[in-house]
């Protein structure tokens, strides 16, 4: 498949965004570790909200019919693109009534005001799990078409949430830094398993073969020529294969940038006055996770290119 | 009813006539254009709703090419459907045509994504998805004699390597064709249930080749040291 950069940043910065914001809710509300501050919340707030919305700003820069953007949210009973429209829009002011009642009241943590931040989490889930479930619901797809996909998604987003809310923490020096870095911690190495596994998976000989596709089960079968002079949309949206030299140094970066490096840094960021590996620890991490999406689309691949070539997908 | 097409690969000669009589028709139709980019230019490429790909089965001599004519094939769980968020997709409950209006299309590309047959391309000049519509504005149109209410591609066909017709109708020329010579779906696997079938070609047997004749003991061992020393 086709790595296409407004894909890429969406989901990073989308999944990162509701992942801080869901943690937000969940330390801010019930006061877990010693609670977040209405500064520290407010912060972490805006600043989840931001990356969401850059997220899902950049997603519509991958429609070639824009004007038509606002039907998105039409199919809800099938499509999960529309399921996860109608939650991120569901969410916007679900989360603000709660930020700007926390901030109304003083800080002040009210039973309607709890009620609030655990519908923001639930929203928050609902909107990432839909963005892996986009992915995962394709069977043309092998790669994707796994349970791993949401999981996965779920826990790079908490993962990266939880790394932006220790970041901001480093810096307040609120009280719950250790606990908010301890989740991180835990959720890092949950996100860092569940995606070791599904690279394991993946390499699993499996699916469409160049014989299913044409119905001759019972020979080779070769293509001999595609039909056509020059590529055209099915080639340029699918044909992309990374090489798989490639594939393996950037899966050992993916490790490095966004697993080992963050969880190495955020338990130096539990320390107190180490905050200036508090952005180092950020930049790693989006940047390594950047890398795992690139590869999470270059590493598909359609079943269309048995017609185009491929002996199996 | 269910309407779709049964391409017989026995006879099909990979001509294109198809592929050009669909150019022809649809891009004066409900979804044309079909746009080309830079068609005098160096590198031409466009929007096609029908390719033929030719592949080569089995080893020499019991060898065939094989041209595979692919197209929409309006399956019955059409997941371009399914994941279209907008509703531009459908699926047409009186005849089984999928369709996409391209007034409601925001070309997200969703839909290609979840076709196993490549029978979607996006329109990067209308930025809309557009498909094959099984020429709906032929097949029904009544200004037509009765025998041209059939899609270009069938019509066009010179070795009548495609038909057209009811596959519900256990009775229809198509559905007995299928019968009689085991009609197969490409990709059963993905459970998508698509609409087309391909007829496979007819046994036969492997043309009469020169007859080699048997090496002696002799001539093996020549071969064999002639392979071992050059290695």
């Amino acid at each position: 498949m086709y790595p296409a950069i407004s894909v890429i940043v969406f989901t990073v910065a989308s999944g990162a965004g509701f992942g801080l914001l869901i943690l937000v809710a969940l330390f801010s509300a019930f006061g877990i570790g010693g609670g977040l501050s209405l500064g520290e919340t407010l912060t972490a707030g805006i600043l989840g909200l931001a990356l969401a919305t850059v997220g899902l700003v950049s997603s519509t820069f991958h429609l070639a019919n824009p004007r038509n953007a606002w039907r998105a949210f039409n199919r809800i009973r099938t499509s999960w693109l529309s399921r996860e429209g109608v939650f991120a829009v569901l969410f916007y002011p679900v989360a603000i009534l709660y930020f700007g009642g926390l901030w109304f009241m003083g800080g002040t943590k009210t039973g309607a005001l709890q009620g609030l931040a655990v519908l923001t989490m639930l929203l928050g889930v609902a909107v990432v799990f839909s963005t892996g479930m986009i992915y995962a619901c394709l069977r043309t797809i092998r790669q994707w078409n796994t349970s791993l996909v949401p999981a996965n998604y779920l826990l790079m987003g908490l993962a990266s949430g939880g790394v932006l809310l220790t970041t901001v923490l480093a810096y307040t020096k609120g009280p719950a830094l250790a606990t908010v870095a301890t989740t991180t911690l835990t959720l890092l190495a949950a996100a860092g398993i569940g995606k070791l596994i599904y690279y394991f998976w993946i390499g699993k000989p499996q699916g469409s073969t160049i014989n299913t596709a044409t119905g001759f089960t019972r020979a080779g079968v070769r293509l001999f020529e595609s039909g056509q002079s020059g590529g055209a949309f099915l080639n340029k949206e699918f044909g992309y294969q990374a090489p798989i030299s490639l594939v393996h140094r950037l899966r050992l970066v993916v490790y490095a940038l966004a697993f080992v490096i963050p969880a190495v840094l955020v338990a130096l960021l539990m320390q107190n006055g180490m905050d200036v590996l508090a952005l180092l620890t950020v930049f790693s991490l989006l940047a390594g996770l950047a890398v795992e999406r690139w590869l999470f689309f270059a590493e598909a691949r359609h079943v269309v290119n048995l017609f185009y070539g491929a002996q199996r997908t | 009813m269910r309407l779709g097409l049964v391409i017989d690969l026995d006879v099909c000669v990979g001509c294109h006539a198809c592929a050009v009589a669909c150019k022809q028709w649809n891009s004066s139709g409900t979804t044309g254009p079909l746009t080309d980019y830079d068609p005098y230019g160096a590198d031409p490429s466009g929007v096609w709703f029908n390719r033929i790909r030719s592949f080569e089965v089995g080893e020499y001599p019991q060898s065939k090419t094989v041209n595979f004519p692919m197209s929409c094939m309006h399956c019955e769980t059409a997941e371009c459907v399914t994941v279209c968020p907008t509703g531009a997709s459908y699926k047409r409950p009186e005849d089984g045509i999928v369709l996409v209006d391209q007034d409601k299309c925001m070309g997200c590309n969703y839909c290609a994504w979840a076709c196993p047959y490549g029978a979607r391309e996006l329109d990067q000049a209308s930025g809309t998805m557009k498909k094959c519509t099984l020429c709906v504005d032929r097949i029904y149109d009544e200004a037509l004699p009765e025998a041209e209410r059939q899609p270009a591609c069938v019509l066009t066909c010179p070795t009548r390597a495609r038909h057209f017709g009811d596959l519900d109708d256990p009775d229809s020329g198509v559905s007995a064709v299928v019968r009689e010579r085991g009609g197969f779906q490409s990709m059963p696997e993905l459970g998508y249930n698509p609409t087309n079938q391909y007829l496979p070609p007819r046994v036969q047997r492997p043309a009469q080749q020169a007859d080699r004749p048997r090496a002696s003991l002799q001539d093996k061992l020549k071969e064999w040291m002639a392979r071992a020393i050059t290695k």
